[in-house]
């Protein structure tokens, strides 16, 4: 056999090599390549980052995950990551992970609030919390137990902690940080379809002829679905536009085709402005789908002086002046404000004038029907001068070139025969009108009837990995149960018992206490323990020092479970180490409600048990007497005592609530099988592992014995299949890349509320008769009847399978620019960093490619206040002041008057200068609004 | 069989290079700190060219003490200096003690408009004429340190993977380095977004580099005399009237080859063979 001159010089260079290293290669080496091969696993999962939902395979060897790849086979993805997803092999690996419990100690080995951290057993942890929970609950009943949960639970993690504490504590006090990125969503949905969750899908971008991005900068958030946004626009740049509307110039504006850059809070005119083009323009030209309106649509208006979900009068920390003259300034506004020039025009339809006082009531999510005539009245004052006037953003911008841009928008809507899809994720939600605006968008697609339709329709993307899946479906807010039933309805709470197995009347009626009312609530002396879960909730809530302060000072006890230490563990009493995503079975849902699974691909690192363990074995801690007796709420409401109907279900005052609503024998009967999906897998909850870690009763951990994660996510799933979140079998999911609820028949649904997709559409159709939509979501379905300034007419009227067009005004935030604090501070993200760092900011490459958190500022504003690119200021709000330095160029190019400063560095702490202002509807957040002065260090 | 193969083909040649990579440093080991006065050293901005630069240079360290002790370096936490990004050479090839250089990994030129470095410079070696524009201002995006270059295979936008870490990075973005979009074929709806470096515009600094999520940077600076080609001057754009500019550097000088290296008559006098 020849031997050519390539094969020659290659082997003689392997001999020199392996002469110089002292090795012969062959043999060893190729044995030892072919078992380290059969050592690798790969296994599917999905990303552990944003609401996008990758697909990833990871591979595993030695038990370690050693690497990751995009999944070819995922139809979100196909193969492809962003820079997060490319990470995910490393995420896990930081040298610091949290790996024993760690409790705040004096030197006698007592708890001591003020004490140093000190590594503890878990049974010694679970000893405290019960402790200090059973402490809590004597002092304030059930609201006494606070959750900071999370939309990056799993779905079985969320369903755990919602069942004990739900049906266990009898407290509604679990509400996600999903709160903070999707609520406004939530209820825009709520109020418009009567249902939670996008109508349409991703494959939209595919098909549509114009992606309209509002508040969203994909470009840098969902990368992935950018990259799809791209393609689309590549494959017919004359056809397909992108329009990016936004406060400041990022990313997202590089491909669009024209950029709106608009004035904050002013979103609201924008959308009203369009909705005034397709309303004052149809006479003419014939633009509303009359038909489609007319069969499936109601128009509504709800109250407009509903606050700014601060702190009111009378409430305890504002009496005991824990809020400073200066905060107090904006909290004010939260009682009355006086109806500014800018604001008078849009109100002046709602009744009111400039230099009017408007009383604010609490933010309520009543509404009722108006007719066409009052919508149409309500839109009369966003005309386009008045538009451009008041949401003109870049005061560089020549005002005619601006109208000629909104002009463009309104067109481009409205053009007969093009596909038109709108995105948002937080300049809309974190608005403090999020509701408002969200129902907005949906009123100008469904009047061109340009919604849940292939191609067409307003979508909102969510920002976690399973806001979708696990808060929203799953039900881990103060309001909610699972599968979109409320803790407010008698019967939605009683089919939630009878699933649980649990008394009628165990659950609490009363769900108010949303993320910031947990904060407000420890402040005020009522919370007393609270466990934050796969969150950071004291370094990701607004107006930071004053809930690091009630952790830190006063008589309560924090528990924090992560897999890293960071702001909330810091400021904690106790830490326990929490196993993360890969070390444990789960399952997320993402934006297009696709529901992805994957099975624990190694042991978690040294002693950390994942939270769905921790919140079993703390329910091991408590029995019937201690939990289901009578209890008075603060609003006087009585929680009747429920042990006797316990012990006529065949419990006894001792039983736990561990047998009860985790070790039953409906859970029983998911047994541990040598069989796919399990075969080969660890389940660290289930069976135990190698590691033997002692447990909370001090004994070698050996497993529950049956198949946890299968039987937490089937009773899950029991709740909303056959009311329209179908979902499919466990072991299914196991097989297939993910699939879109509701899954009737084994398929998958592209586009809700749309005949020819939806199952559950088409059922309702027959019932109306209707051959093309049904809007089939039941939640407040029947109002009374009024016009733009309240009801008038108190008899309900169904709407039955139809949908909502709200009148909604402009109204100004609760704090603006003045002359002390003179620039728009807003918020937000970087691609390199999630959330607040704690995976991201330990994989050396993004720390390295982000090292710190910059305040973005115009050059204009620089020179005039004489800062230097690169140089040290002050970030400084009536709440707190950060240090950041400044950055004039790179990727967000913000307008004179405004700064953009990212949040997820700990040490560029902005969350001490946001203000805590919310959706008074949502309760979800304004991150992206207050006002600051900005100085040199 | 044919995946295990491949994998054994992987294993052996990854055994080979470390083989090599041992050798090589077993050979050249005496080479290393001379590697750092080799042409491929980044200098401050405004500096001649190298070899006049090292001629200019009286190594007097000003250039870097400017560039630590320079407003915008102060550490947010202690208040105090961090390292600067100009270093002075140390040890190795005698001419280069002491002059002033930066490695972008470790800290990259971050640019200041005001350019603290230069105008300290006794020797001229940096030349701030060199940084002048139109308005007769200092201005750093007209330096010149050196060119960025992207190394497609280990690029991982290159992939497929939404990253454009160096992109956003570039203090010139959207001029010195912008974005490229193609269509993924291989998944029939994703799009490729390639950062793309322009030379008129890249400066050198090196935060590109800094900003790399690859292991070893994919996109690094090189010294401009490096990283360029050049295309001669008989040619330009006809399309393009500034490269039009080129004709004055054109020469019409004779050329030589091996087929033209015989005079004519050299050549006609010699017999064809047949």
């Amino acid at each position: 056999m020849s031997v050519n001159r390539r094969d020659f010089l290659k082997n003689s260079a392997a001999v020199a090599a392996a002469s110089a290293v002292g090795l012969s290669i062959p043999k060893e080496a190729q044995a030892a390549a072919a078992q380290t091969e059969s050592k690798w696993r790969w296994d599917k999962a999905a990303c552990r980052f944003c609401g996008t939902g990758c697909g990833i395979m990871l591979a595993t060897k030695g038990g370690r995950i050693v690497a990751v790849k995009g999944d070819p086979a995922a139809p979100v993805n196909r193969g492809l990551n962003c820079i997060k997803g490319y990470f995910n092999a490393k995420i896990m690996y930081g040298a610091d992970r949290l790996k024993k419990p760690l409790l705040r100690m004096n030197d006698k080995g007592e708890f001591d609030k003020k004490g140093k951290f000190k590594a503890v057993s878990w049974e010694r942890a679970f000893d405290e919390m019960e402790f200090h929970a059973k402490k809590a609950l004597k002092a304030s009943g059930p609201e006494g137990i606070g959750v900071f949960a999370s939309g990056q639970y799993t779905v079985m993690e969320g369903y755990a902690a919602q069942k004990m504490m739900k049906a266990g504590f009898r407290s509604n006090a679990i509400d996600p940080n999903a709160r903070h990125c999707m609520a406004s969503a939530v209820v825009g949905f709520y109020q418009t379809f009567g249902i939670d969750e996008p109508s349409g899908c991703y494959d939209d971008i595919e098909l549509t002829d114009t992606v309209v991005s509002w508040g969203s900068n994909m470009a840098e958030m969902h990368p992935i679905l950018w990259s799809r946004v791209t393609d689309r626009k590549l494959s017919n740049p004359d056809r397909v536009k992108v329009v990016n509307i936004s406060t400041y110039r990022h990313r997202t504006s590089d491909l669009a085709d024209v950029e709106i850059i608009f004035s904050p809070n002013t979103d609201l005119v924008l959308w009203n402005y369009i909705a005034r083009e397709i309303v004052m323009r149809d006479e003419a030209e014939k633009i509303i789908d009359w038909d489609f309106v007319k069969q499936h649509m109601v128009f509504a208006a709800g109250p407009v002086n509903i606050g700014f979900g601060m702190r009111r009068e009378g409430e305890k920390s504002l009496k005991e002046g824990k809020y400073s003259d200066l905060e107090m300034e904006t909290v004010s506004k939260e009682m009355k404000t006086i109806v500014s020039a800018k604001e008078a025009p849009a109100l002046e339809p709602y009744g009111y004038k400039e230099g009017d006082e408007m009383k604010h009531t609490p933010g309520t999510l009543k509404h009722w029907e108006i007719s066409f005539e009052e919508y149409k009245k309500s839109l009369e004052p966003y005309t386009l001068e008045y538009t451009a006037k008041v949401t003109k953003g870049d005061p560089a911008e020549d005002i005619e070139a601006y109208k000629k841009k909104l002009q463009y928008l309104a067109n481009l809507y409205i053009q007969k025969g093009r596909k038109v899809v709108s995105f948002w994720t937080m300049g809309m939600n974190q608005h403090t009108r999020g509701t408002w605006v969200n129902t907005l968008a949906y009123n100008v697609h469904f009047m061109l009837n340009k919604q849940a339709k292939p191609g067409s329709g307003a979508f909102s993307l969510t920002g976690q990995p399973s806001a979708c899946g696990t808060a929203r479906e799953v039900g881990t807010f103060c309001h909610r149960l699972p599968a979109d039933m409320m803790v407010k309805n008698p019967k939605h709470r009683k089919i939630t018992e009878k699933g649980w197995g649990i008394p009628n009347g165990t659950i609490n009626p009363v769900g108010n206490q949303h993320i910031m009312k947990i904060h407000r609530d420890i402040e005020d002396g009522v919370i007393k323990f609270a466990w934050v879960n796969v969150c950071n909730p004291y370094q990701d809530t607004a107006s930071a020092s004053h809930w690091i302060k009630a952790a830190r000072e006063m008589d309560n006890f924090i528990v924090t479970s992560d897999g890293y230490p960071g702001i909330s563990a810091k400021v904690s009493d106790l830490v326990l180490p929490s196993a993360m995503i890969y070390e444990k079975w789960g399952a997320y849902g993402n934006a297009e409600r696709r529901t992805q699974h994957w099975r624990q691909q190694v042991l978690p690192v040294g002693d950390s048990m994942s939270d769905t363990w921790q919140w079993i074995e703390f329910s091991k801690r408590f029995t019937v007497k201690d939990l289901w007796g009578e209890s008075t709420l603060r609003n006087k409401k009585v929680l009747p005592d429920v042990v006797k109907d316990a012990v006529k279900m065949g419990y006894t005052e001792d039983t736990t609530m561990y047998e009860i609503l985790f070790a039953n024998d409906k859970a029983r009967s998911y047994t541990l099988k040598d069989a796919f999906p399990q075969l080969g897998y660890d389940d660290t909850e289930s069976r135990g592992d190698s590691r033997n870690v002692l447990g909370s009763d001090g004994k070698p951990w050996k497993g529950y014995g049956f198949m946890i994660h299968e039987y937490l996510f089937e009773e899950y799933a029991s709740f909303g299949r056959g009311h329209g979140h179908d979902l499919a079998p466990f072991e299914t999911y196991h097989k297939v890349r993910g699939l879109k609820w509701p899954v009737v028949d084994g398929k998958e649904t592209q586009w809700r509320f749309n005949v020819k997709y939806d199952p559950y559409a088409a059922k309702a159709a027959k019932e109306t008769g209707a051959t093309d939509f049904a809007f089939y979501g039941t939640l407040a379905k029947a109002l009374s009847q009024g016009d733009l300034t309240g009801i008038k007419d108190k008899n309900k009227k169904s709407l039955k399978n139809k949908a909502k067009i709200f009148a909604r005004p402009y109204v100004d935030p609760p704090e603006m620019p003045d002359d002390k604090y003179d620039t728009w501070l807003c918020t937000g993200r970087v691609l390199e960093h999630w959330h607040s760092g704690t995976m991201t900011m330990r994989v050396p490459e993004l720390f390295r490619a982000v090292p710190e958190a910059l305040c973005y500022m115009n050059p204009e504003d620089a020179k005039k206040k004489g800062f230097k690119q690169g140089g040290l200021i002050w970030v400084d709000s009536r709440r707190g002041r950060v240090k950041a330095r400044v950055e004039t160029r790179g990727r967000n190019r913000v307008p004179q008057g405004l700064v953009f400063v990212p949040w997820f560095d700990e040490k560029v702490f902005i969350n001490k200068v946001v203000l805590d202002a919310t959706c008074p509807m949502s309760k979800q957040t304004d991150f992206k609004k207050c006002a600051v002065k900005l100085y040199k260090v | 069989m044919a995946h295990s193969n491949s994998r054994r083909h992987f294993m052996a040649t990854s055994v080979q290079s470390v083989g090599l990579a041992a050798l090589g440093g077993m050979l050249w080991s005496g080479y290393t700190d001379s590697v750092k006065a080799s042409p491929l050293v980044l200098r401050p901005p405004g500096a001649l060219k190298e070899e006049d630069f090292l001629t200019a240079c009286i190594k007097c360290g000003l250039c870097a003490e400017a560039c630590v002790n320079r407003e915008t370096n102060i550490d947010k936490e202690t208040g105090k200096a961090r390292p600067g990004t100009l270093q002075m050479a140390k040890g190795g090839d005698a001419l280069l003690i002491g002059t002033p250089f930066f490695v972008p990994t470790e800290v990259p030129c971050y640019m200041c408009e005001d350019i603290p470095c230069v105008p300290v410079c006794p020797s001229g070696a940096l030349d701030m004429s060199s940084l002048l524009n139109e308005k007769e201002e200092l201005d750093i995006n007209k330096a010149s340190m050196g060119l960025a270059v992207v190394h497609k295979e280990s690029c991982i936008a290159f992939w497929g993977i939404q990253c454009d870490a160096c992109y956003r990075a570039c203090p010139v973005l959207d001029v010195a380095i912008t974005l490229e979009y193609q269509k993924n074929d291989r998944t029939g709806k994703h799009a490729y977004l390639l950062p793309v470096v322009h030379d008129n515009a890249c400066t050198g600094c090196g935060l590109c580099e800094q900003a790399c999520v690859t292991e070893k940077p994919a996109i690094f600076v090189l010294p401009n005399d490096i990283a360029k080609g050049k295309a001669g001057d008989h040619y330009v754009k006809g399309w393009d009237m500034q490269d039009q500019e080129r004709v004055k550097n054109a020469q019409g000088k004779e050329t030589t080859t091996d087929r033209s290296k015989k005079t004519a008559d050299e050549y006609l006098n010699m017999e064809v063979e047949y």
